[in-house]
């Protein structure tokens, strides 16, 4: 073969493997940190070769980058919102699928947070209580919620420093900078976190209920692996580990 | 035009980067000198330690300061036993942050200047019987006046463009480490365009004047040396 047509063949070869393209990339809201990481390892095993890139983030900000055209096949965000958004937008290939409920709970790296409830928090002793930035992110609006909603708020304002994000503000919590947060319970029961102190579950009528939700993005039209692993989503492996998160699944009750 | 929370978060950001800017000044200063002076093998080390935070991502600098001023931290512990309460979520914390990421800002220019300056008018000075801290202040200091400037506006400057550190760091508290970037941030976050559009367009103007200023008045360096 002369040099310009192996060129040529090449370049088609690379074309048409790329059009069978094995690669999704993922962007995700940070509560899903630890639970995606084993739905993807637990997708791999069953898609051998299937190459699957997360990206973890505010929602908030993923939302923005999907309107100004960011490479991600799919997006799981923490407020079904902003895919709902999205989809109304033509920016997506698929509806706004509903894939979880998030819980909210009261965490502490060195006090026991199971022993406490958001009462505790007016205590003299606690000096920084870390949440989300409630501007921006969905996490940081329920804690807010639900500390209006036990009458705290204006009480426990001062003391309150604000996360870029939610695993921002478990990190906050955790290096002891803040002694207690209120974090998402997917990032809590994580073994790296709930070795230490403990979590207390806030009552979930104290806050709206917060829907997650995840789309096919545009870009992802066609692609049979962003599909696939869409589909995935709702297949038994995945749901447990979901389940073992502490994500409430739609179709379960909201509940204890 | 800009709200109130905006103008909160420009004023916090103009008190944060003229605080760093005046320690910076008197720490900075004898670094600088010493640097220019010095002819030990430490030169090299200690300049490279400056020079750090040029390189550094702020997310290093951050995830340190976090470690370090936290209630488990040696300066969180030390600062805990003088009374002082802990850094982060502090003005004081960003104001020690931005020192150590503005250092070379004010150091590097001001070394420059000293280098600049030389040994011939102090060794004049000092056959005038000026002791060396008279020499500094009376002979190298107004030589290097042009540096001074250029370095203080420079650590300004780029204490006002701070942001990952703020951000790891601050805690997001209004009026105390929400300064104008993590504002804009947030606007952007929240969805808000026309108020970061806004908060962006000053921080450009300003910005811009400032560089505007740097390099018109620069170019004439004949008088100052």
């Amino acid at each position: 073969m002369k040099p310009i047509q192996s060129l040529l063949f090449a370049c088609l070869f690379w074309c048409a493997a790329s059009a069978h393209a094995k690669k999704i990339t993922i962007a995700a809201a940070a509560d899903l940190k630890f639970a995606m990481d084993e739905i993807v390892t637990s997708f791999q095993q069953a898609n051998a070769r299937a190459e699957v890139d997360v990206v973890y983030g505010s929602s908030g900000k993923f939302y923005t980058q999907i309107q100004q055209g960011a490479p991600y096949d799919l997006y799981f965000s923490a407020d079904i919102g902003f895919p709902r958004e999205l989809a109304k937008a033509g920016l997506a290939a698929s509806e706004a699928r509903l894939y979880a409920f998030g819980r909210i709970v009261l965490w502490s790296a060195k006090l026991d947070a199971s022993k406490m409830t958001l009462a505790n928090l007016t205590d003299a002793k606690i000096t920084r209580i870390a949440i989300a930035n409630p501007k921006h992110a969905p996490y940081g609006k329920r804690a807010e919620e639900a500390l209006r909603a036990s009458g705290l708020w204006e009480k426990v304002e001062p003391k309150i420093v604000y996360g870029e994000n939610i695993a921002h503000t478990a990190e906050l919590v955790q290096t002891g900078n803040a002694q207690v947060g209120i974090i998402a319970l997917a990032l809590a029961v994580n073994p790296k976190l709930a070795s230490k102190g403990g979590y207390w579950l806030i009552p979930d009528h104290l806050y709206e209920p917060l829907e997650q939700g995840f789309i096919l993005t545009k870009r992802a039209e066609g692609n049979t692996l962003a599909r696939r692993f869409a589909d995935y989503m709702g297949s038994k492996p995945a749901r447990a580990i979901m389940t073992k998160y502490g994500f409430v699944l739609p179709g379960e009750v909201v509940g204890k | 035009m800009v709200n109130s929370s905006d103008l909160q978060a420009l004023w916090l950001t103009v008190r944060l980067a003229s605080t760093v800017t005046v320690i910076l000044l008197l720490v900075g200063t004898p670094i600088a000198w010493w640097l220019a002076r010095t002819r030990t093998w430490w030169k090299g080390p200690i300049g490279a330690v400056v020079a750090l935070p040029l390189v550094l991502p702020p997310s290093v600098l951050g995830f340190y300061l976090l470690l370090t001023m936290g209630p488990n931290g040696p300066v969180g512990q030390l600062t805990h036993a003088l009374g002082l309460g802990l850094l982060p979520f502090t003005f004081w914390g960003l104001v020690v942050a931005s020192v150590f990421y503005s250092l070379p800002f004010m150091v590097q220019p001001l070394q420059t200047a000293f280098e600049a300056v030389g040994d011939r008018p102090l060794e004049v000075a000092a056959t005038l019987r000026a002791s060396p801290l008279d020499a500094f202040f009376t002979v190298a200091m107004p030589l290097a006046a042009p540096g001074f400037l250029t370095a203080s506006i420079l650590t300004f400057a780029h204490t006002v463009g701070e942001f990952g550190v703020v951000l790891m760091i601050g805690g997001n508290l209004p009026g105390v480490t929400r300064v104008a970037s993590v504002q804009i941030y947030d606007h952007v976050e929240a969805l808000e365009y026309m108020q970061a559009h806004r908060l962006a367009a000053v921080m450009l103007l300003f910005s811009f004047l400032v560089l505007l200023a740097l390099y018109s008045w620069r170019p004439n360096p004949k008088k100052g040396a």
